[in-house]
């Protein structure tokens, strides 16, 4: 190696680090800044400036406001209990019809798999002034199972992730399995549903963080929010009253993080790989 | 047993239907409505059947509750004049280039993070995480972040900036935008690294060990080898970020609710219909993005059916062929 070239690598290099440690910066300082206030007491959240380390890293009352206050104990219950549903139900029937699509060929497959793509185009949130309706008409609102229905909806990601992964299983394996007297329920629940456990994963990773994070459909169809309150919603609760006392809506938000994090840090890997195969798809 | 042959005899009509069923074409027909009807239904009640009703309420003066009354393409009308709505409209000029520069940032820690680095999956984790925060929780956090003296005034007056030098981030008009445009970087911009981390890590390993004993620095690396092979996935997120900056809604709904010259088309479309319940007025906006939307897929659709029509021709080919004409260059000089 000549010198210059060495000192282009060196230079390259620093530049490398300099921009991931800035970037790395900027990611984790608005969270960091709430961790940091979150451990405040009212009188040194009121005297410090915000980025002042507090007094002590284990002064959890404001935690125990927030979870107290806007009633976290049944808003994770509830997001249990959906997530539960959702997830059960989305990739049942969404593995259920990508065995449909991927392996009976009849007149109108192309026409539904193209039902299911452009359905994506329809701007969702626009069209919930008349899903209100809907749900109106058949008296689900504020009611979970309600919701539950919603979100199990139209997931058309995993459906093709699904259909993805059934083109990659071979059909004589169905075959055979239906020489040998199985029926087609039997091929499906038997032989082809097991094999599906990654795809399984994957979606239920999207699936799942979209579920626990989603916040606006929730607050229009959960409105009752002293029964039907979700992690997320939760949230709402320090709009009005709380104003500007950042020390308990810091805490309310490190808490509704937290399992968040934890999920990602323990299957960090599962969800990067279904991302890239959820956006490549869809 | 006995029961059934009597029917057959009476019939034979239903001793058919059951014999057929009992076939494999019968069994085939089963199935499909079984396993179907579900998430046909789902599909049906909640996207086609709101997407038809809201093209019919947008030619009605109604709330939601009380009596409607046809009102023509009057609805249309009034959101084309609109000052607000034309305003909000430019406003998607800045979640636009807030996108461009994600999607180059993106790219840029992509291909850095690609190599080897020290602490890679760490920074890649902390670049990515804020995509999974929340939208409501994202929208407190950054309200305290911007608020005057707070989290980013602090870091500024540490860099040596005054703060009566500094604008109000969320109130002053001619910054508010960018600042909720930056948060909306700070959200996606993780994701869209992964995303191009996982198409260049699909790249083939061999490329770059044969074009590095061929001579190919860094840069030619990237430019011949990475860049061909990842530009489908960077083109298909430039197009959807058109689409996502025309509906963009979720930073100034939960940071500034729209006060103060933030409010996206999205945004005064759920205010016209939550807030004031102009709910055929809201239809018509809905349609018209809706259309937008449309046309800025077929634009892509037509961009991939001809500018890309050559994607699938070998990438080893072409690096090969582009690194022959690039050093020819370097020879000529």
């Amino acid at each position: 190696m000549t010198f210059s070239q060495r000192a282009l690598y060196i230079l390259r290099t620093f530049i490398k680090y300099i921009s991931l440690v800035l970037i790395t910066f900027i990611s984790i300082l608005p969270t960091v800044s709430t961790v940091i206030t979150a451990f405040k007491t009212e009188e040194e959240y009121t005297s410090t400036n915000v980025m002042t380390p507090p007094n002590s890293w284990v002064y959890f009352k404001n935690f125990v406001t927030a979870w107290k206050d806007a009633n976290m104990g049944l808003a994770f219950l509830n997001t249990f209990i959906i997530l539960v549903f959702v997830l059960i139900g989305s990739i049942m029937f969404g593995a259920m019809l990508a065995y449909i699509l991927s392996r009976f060929k009849f007149r109108g497959n192309e026409f539904i798999r193209n039902l299911f793509l452009f359905a994506t185009l329809i701007p969702g949130i626009a069209t919930q002034v008349t899903v209100y309706q809907i749900m109106h008409s058949m008296k689900l609102i504020n009611t979970l199972q309600g919701y539950i229905i919603l979100m199990m909806g139209t997931d058309v990601i995993s459906i093709y992730i699904f259909i993805q992964f059934f083109e990659n299983i071979s059909v004589s394996l169905d075959e055979s399995a239906i020489i040998d007297g199985c029926t087609y329920y039997g091929v499906f629940f038997k032989i082809l549903f097991p094999l599906l456990k990654p795809a399984i994963i994957t979606c239920m990773i999207l699936k799942g963080v979209s579920t626990y994070n989603e916040y606006y459909m929730s607050n229009l169809y959960l409105q009752n929010k002293s029964i039907f309150v979700t992690v997320s919603t939760s949230l709402y609760t320090f709009t009005g009253p709380y104003g500007n006392q950042y020390n308990y809506i810091c805490a309310g938000v490190i808490i509704t993080i937290l399992p968040a994090l934890i999920i990602f840090i323990l299957c960090q890997k599962q969800i990067y790989s279904g991302l890239t195969q959820g956006a490549v798809k869809g | 047993m006995s029961n059934l042959n009597t029917t057959a005899s009476k019939g034979g009509i239903l001793s058919r239907l059951i014999k057929w069923l009992r076939s494999g074409k019968g069994q085939r027909c089963i199935i499909m409505i079984t396993f179907m009807t579900v998430p046909l239904l789902l599909l049906i009640g909640f996207a086609y059947l709101p997407f038809f009703k809201m093209f019919e309420f947008s030619f009605f003066n109604m709330k939601y509750i009380g009596e409607r009354k046809f009102i023509g393409l009057d609805n249309y009308r009034d959101v084309l004049a609109d000052k607000e709505v034309m305003n909000s409209l430019m406003l998607a000029v800045y979640y636009l280039i807030g996108s461009f520069i994600q999607l180059a940032l993106a790219l840029y820690f992509a291909t850095m993070l690609s190599f080897k680095t020290k602490g890679g999956s760490f920074f890649k984790g902390t670049i990515f995480f804020p995509y999974l925060i929340s939208g409501i929780a994202m929208g407190f956090i950054f309200k305290f972040f911007y608020t005057r003296g707070f989290v980013f005034d602090t870091v500024l007056t540490r860099l040596g900036f005054e703060l009566e030098n500094l604008p109000y981030w969320l109130r002053d008009k001619g910054i508010n935008n960018v600042s909720l445009v930056a948060t909306s970087v700070w959200k996606y911009m993780g994701q869209n690294m992964v995303l191009f981390i996982g198409a260049i890590m699909s790249v083939d390993k061999e490329l770059y060990e044969s074009a590095s004993l061929d001579g190919a620095n860094r840069w030619h690396q990237f430019r011949y080898i990475i860049l061909p092979s990842i530009s489908t996935i960077i083109v298909l997120n430039m197009i959807l970020s058109i689409t996502g900056s025309l509906s963009a809604f979720e930073p100034p709904y939960v940071i500034t609710g729209g006060t103060r010259g933030t409010a996206t088309f999205f945004l005064l479309m759920h205010n016209m219909a939550h807030r004031h319940q102009k709910v055929g007025k809201a239809s018509a906006m809905a349609l018209i993005l809706f259309s937008l939307i449309i046309i800025v897929t077929i634009a892509q659709k037509l961009i991939f059916k001809y500018v890309f029509s050559d994607s699938n021709e070998d990438v080893s080919k072409k690096t090969a062929r582009m690194l022959r004409k690039q050093r020819a260059k370097e020879a000529m000089r």
